[in-house]
């Protein structure tokens, strides 16, 4: 599959779910010149990963987040905007004002493909919830002007209740460069990859399995 | 942060007794809880920067599971498998509990000025 994009928005509300769910896309797009932004919701200050042992704590956690975040944008080499808001809470702000300020960026960045999360089959609270805002921004676009949008689910039943995705990105040319943003957040990684032993297991062979394709839904406004 | 002991921070509840101060409470086990699960709940709750004077305060446990009672004019602040603290570098009095992952299962703070919020 191949594609021709002009900027493309990625909106998650998570440090670090740029590095799980879309990194493998992201870097094709880079790799063909799509200039990519990445508006990040939150700083994650909510999360449980301290660090495997741990080297976090709940007030320090926040600008710990951040540095990965930075740095994994770096990996990514990619253009990143903190959107300032609260872990835990995005479902909870008015879902109007969140599309209007999302609303907003958009028209200025002018992306021709925005990626979210699929409201609904998110799982995290703050996925279903800054995914419906996103969808919600690019409705009150006018038709002519209006990116087309990938929607990624993650739930256990997206695939009874949606069908298979329409899009299916084979990352497996991407993948160091997916394990090296996923290894930037250095404070979250190992509570997900942590259960694997890099000295007996193959990592890369896991998580290739694991992670081996990144698919998302085009949303049908 | 490192292993409570129970006269360090018997000692640290005492500094802020009978102060207008904040407190962070929580407790989760993860929005993901019922996702990898199907047999689990999400459980979860916080409150940021409660305004309390607590007249009197009592850290009681042992090995790597403490409980910590706030007692308040009409009411009580309680939390239950504290393992770690610190005083950090704003004099906050920072309690946690971890899992084996390292993972924040509870946390209670103590502080004389707001938390960022
Ligand atoms: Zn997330």
């Amino acid at each position: 599959m191949s594609f021709v994009e002009k900027h493309v928005v990625v909106i998650y509300p998570h440090p670090d779910d740029e590095a799980f769910g879309a990194s493998g896309t992201i870097t094709k797009f880079r790799e063909q010149g799509v200039p990519v932004t990445y508006l990040c919701g939150t700083l994650g200050e909510m999360g449980r990963n301290m660090g495997n042992p741990t080297f976090a704590n709940r007030e320090t956690l926040p600008e710990v987040r951040k540095k990965e975040l930075i740095d994994a944008c770096k990996v990514l080499d990619v253009e990143l905007k903190m959107l300032g808001y609260r872990d835990k809470t995005l479902e909870f702000e008015s879902r109007d004002e969140i599309a209007e300020h999302l609303k907003g960026l958009i028209e200025t960045i002018e992306p021709s493909l925005v990626i979210t999360h699929y409201p609904g089959h998110a799982v995290h609270p703050d996925h279903d919830a800054l995914g419906a805002a996103a969808i919600e921004a690019v409705k009150r676009i006018e038709t002519n002007r209006r990116p087309n949008v990938w929607a990624q689910a993650i739930s256990r039943n997206h695939l009874e209740e949606l069908g298979e995705p329409d899009i299916s990105i084979d990352i497996s040319p991407f993948f160091k460069k997916k394990m090296q943003t996923i290894l930037a957040h250095h404070s979250q990684a190992q509570g997900v990859l942590g259960s694997m032993n890099p000295e007996t297991d193959d990592i890369e062979a896991i998580a290739k399995e694991r992670l081996g394709n990144e698919q998302f839904y085009t949303w049908n406004f | 942060m490192e292993q409570i002991t129970i006269d360090q921070v018997q000692k640290q509840l005492e500094r802020f007794l009978n102060k207008d101060v904040y407190v962070h409470l929580e407790t989760t086990n993860g929005a993901y809880a019922s996702h990898n699960n199907d047999k689990a709940y999400n459980v979860g709750a916080f409150i940021r920067n409660a305004q309390v004077n607590y007249k009197h305060a009592k850290i009681v446990g042992s090995g790597n599971a403490f409980r910590v009672g706030l007692k308040l004019d009409i009411g009580w602040i309680y939390a239950e498998g504290l393992s770690q603290y610190e005083v950090d570098d704003n004099d906050r009095l920072l309690m946690a509990g971890h899992d084996r992952e390292g993972r924040l299962m509870v946390a209670l703070e103590i502080s004389e000025t707001p938390f960022t919020y």
